[in-house]
């Protein structure tokens, strides 16, 4: 098994008429992801890349049976989508847009809390797992079927790693990038339980980065969690300065807080194998799990 | 996005957040003039640049006095005199760079005599998704931590419990319960990001001041806050990162020599890290942001290469979905434009890499190209020692 999404999840697009819309489900269909539809205010009842298009996400979901949406729409529409996709129920909500405001995000999180529906993002790549189903931007060429989840913030920096962990043939069981913000909607601490929980995953790589405590959080739930795997973990931004935003918007040390030492003191601790070159990653998971 | 604390205080009090009064003087003549309006029999003449902890801070210039970036005076002839120093010379405190910043202004305040130092920082904690409020008195280290539903807001039962965990008694109860309402509900209004009160204070007739304020705002949300837009002081910003902004890259100026351009947040901030461990040090922070495009390259170039500190480049790219050809031809033709004379390592990855590579090396450039990201740092760090 992967985790999250597989060869069965039935994904629509909302805003898939859009350029973003367009270019991303066309690279997730030529990968095999099971896309069956799309939404676009005033185009329902449409065809649009040989995809049913549907006015409301309600309507798609009763029709297609989707249980999963991505959104890339622009920020200013963003959390309207993110908004209606929890209304109908959609179960699991990718959201790639960037530069959504903090304070629309807290109340997203609070729409989240009683509802069913689970949010990858905002401001991330999305979801990948191989061979099975592609949702967001991420390029499939540097992923091959293997047994290493990956979770990270960044975008690119996972890429690296992904292709680091394709060298050296591994593969992935499940790639999945929870965005740079420092409200989102699953964090580092839920994808390691589910990675913990996933048999076709044996290790993990976690490459967090500088603000906040997620990267904190999640060690002290591997701390305390009884099924362990081996697990290899990078902290970026161990060169910034203190007080500056470092692209994404919760990249920051703000104080004595978020600092790559703390985080990666946290990690030791914890038992994980913290690598001080990005370069590493995919090698220093090799040498762990050759020992397994 | 930071604003100094004259305009901080400003806004507050439109919300009914109590500040002592003040007013903001951009000459020693304004000084003198603003303390008389403000009357009192004492004054502080405090020092407008956004860094933090300007009253531990010196001033470069002989002609600034000992003394730090905040003042108490105590005749509105001192104040003239203070102001004269102040203004035009360059503050260094522990959050400027060591050049420091040069003071424009200076914001002149009533005196305020002091019973009790509290601290309040209103924040988005991202650990519980909530606005949150930190409290502390000065005579403990035990800090109060109140998260607030979005849903009801700041409810005067959530205030009350600041204030009565502080240690706060009778009228001081309700002054804290209407300068913390207030404040939460400026925070919300104006998409602020972080608002810290530090310190805020009990007078002496018991009300509650907020003595010094430090406020930013969400960036992300200033498309919807024109006024706040206005706020912007760009002397206060690096240059560069202005430019940078106008093409919205992401770039953050940095002390070393060796400059970097990335796409990408989390890869810029791993590629400055692999450059300190292989002996170097970067000059910046540099993200293109997911188009990584020839106009985009090129004013990355530019943007690195106006920063005199830099003796070599270092590009990293991972071109994802992204043709390695046509980000190859970007870099080539931006090297051409800016006529590069200092070492340039590219290291690019993702569709067509190979044809990238011998864009690269039939460019007619002396690019060195790099297979991944440790050959990259190696190659720039001792391609730079060699050319000085």
């Amino acid at each position: 098994m992967s985790i999250l999404v597989n060869k069965d999840t039935k994904v629509i697009c909302q805003g898939l008429t859009e350029a973003q819309g367009t270019f991303h489900t066309e690279q997730a269909i030529a990968y095999g992801t099971k896309m069956v539809g799309g939404v676009s205010s005033g185009r329902g009842g449409t065809k649009h890349l040989e995809l049913p298009v549907f006015n409301t996400v309600a309507e798609a979901v009763e029709k297609t049976k989707a249980n999963a949406s991505v959104i890339y729409t622009p920020a200013i529409f963003a959390v309207d989508a993110i908004f209606e996709a929890i209304d109908a129920e959609i179960e699991l909500i990718i959201c790639i847009t960037e530069e959504i405001p903090i304070l629309d995000m807290v109340r997203v999180k609070k729409a989240l809390e009683n509802s069913k529906s689970r949010l990858i993002g905002p401001n991330c790549y999305g979801i990948i797992s191989t061979e099975e189903c592609k949702i967001g931007i991420m390029p499939s060429h540097i992923y091959s079927k293997g047994n290493v989840g990956i979770v990270s913030r960044s975008g690119t920096l996972a890429y690296e790693v992904a292709a680091q962990t394709t060298d050296v043939n591994l593969g992935q069981s499940t790639c999945i990038g929870i965005g740079g913000d420092p409200v989102n909607g699953t964090s580092f601490t839920d994808t390691l339980e589910l990675f913990l929980g996933d048999d076709e995953t044996y290790g993990i790589i976690m490459i967090g980065e500088i603000g906040g405590s997620a990267e904190e959080e999640a060690a002290e739930f591997f701390k305390q969690s009884k099924i362990k795997k081996p697990t290899v973990c990078y902290i970026a931004g161990a060169t910034a300065p203190k007080g500056r935003q470092m692209g994404h918007t919760g990249a920051i040390i703000s104080g004595e807080k978020g600092t790559a030492e703390a985080k990666i003191d946290a990690m030791k601790s914890a038992g994980i194998t913290v690598c001080a070159s990005p370069a590493m990653l995919g090698s220093a998971m090799l040498n762990l799990l050759k020992g397994h | 996005m930071n604003i100094h604390e004259y305009q901080a205080k400003k806004l507050l009090s439109k919300y009914g957040v109590a500040i002592p009064d003040g007013k903001i003087a951009y000459t020693a003549a304004e000084a003198e003039t603003v303390a008389k309006e403000i009357g009192g029999s004492m004054w502080v003449v405090k020092s407008q640049i956004h860094a933090e902890e300007r009253e531990k801070g010196f001033f470069k210039e002989e002609k600034a006095g000992k003394g730090g970036g905040i003042r108490i005076v105590k005749s509105v002839e001192e104040v003239r005199k203070n102001a004269e120093k102040m203004i035009g010379a360059t503050l260094v405190t522990a959050w400027t760079k060591e050049s420091g910043m040069e003071v424009k202004r200076v914001y002149i305040e009533n005196y305020c005599d002091v019973k009790r130092e509290l601290y309040l920082n209103m924040f988005v904690d991202s650990s519980t998704s909530r606005v949150t409020i930190l409290a502390s008195a000065e005579t403990s280290i035990k800090t109060i931590k109140e998260a607030i539903d979005s849903s009801v807001g700041c409810l005067p039962e959530n205030a009350e419990k600041i204030a009565l965990a502080l240690g706060l008694k009778g009228k001081q109860i309700s002054s804290a319960v209407t300068f913390i309402t207030a404040m939460y509900k400026a925070f919300i209004d104006l998409d602020a990001s972080a608002i810290r009160i530090n310190p805020l204070v009990v007078l002496q007739n018991d009300e509650i001041v907020a003595l010094d304020v430090k406020m930013s705002f969400d960036s992300n949300a200033l498309y919807r806050h024109k006024n706040i837009q206005k706020l912007r002081d760009r002397d206060e910003e690096n240059p560069l990162e202005i430019e940078a902004d106008r093409y919205s890259l992401s770039y953050i100026s940095l002390d070393g020599n060796i400059g970097c351009i990335v796409n990408g947040a989390g890869l810029a901030m791993a590629t400055m890290d692999i450059v300190k461990l292989y002996g170097g040090e970067p000059a910046n922070f540099l993200d293109v942001g997911r188009g990584a495009t020839k106009d985009r390259v090129t004013v990355a170039f530019k943007l690195v290469l106006s920063d005199p500190k830099v003796e070599g480049i270092l590009v990293n790219i991972f071109g994802g979905i992204m043709r390695c050809d046509l980000i190859a031809d970007g870099i080539v033709s931006a090297a051409h434009e800016i006529s590069l004379n200092i070492p340039l390592v590219v290291r690019l990855d993702g569709v067509n890499v190979e044809l990238g590579k011998k864009i690269l090396a039939e460019s007619g450039l002396h690019i060195i190209t790099a297979e991944n990201m440790s050959d990259a740092a190696e190659k720039i760090v001792k391609a730079v020692k060699e050319a000085v």
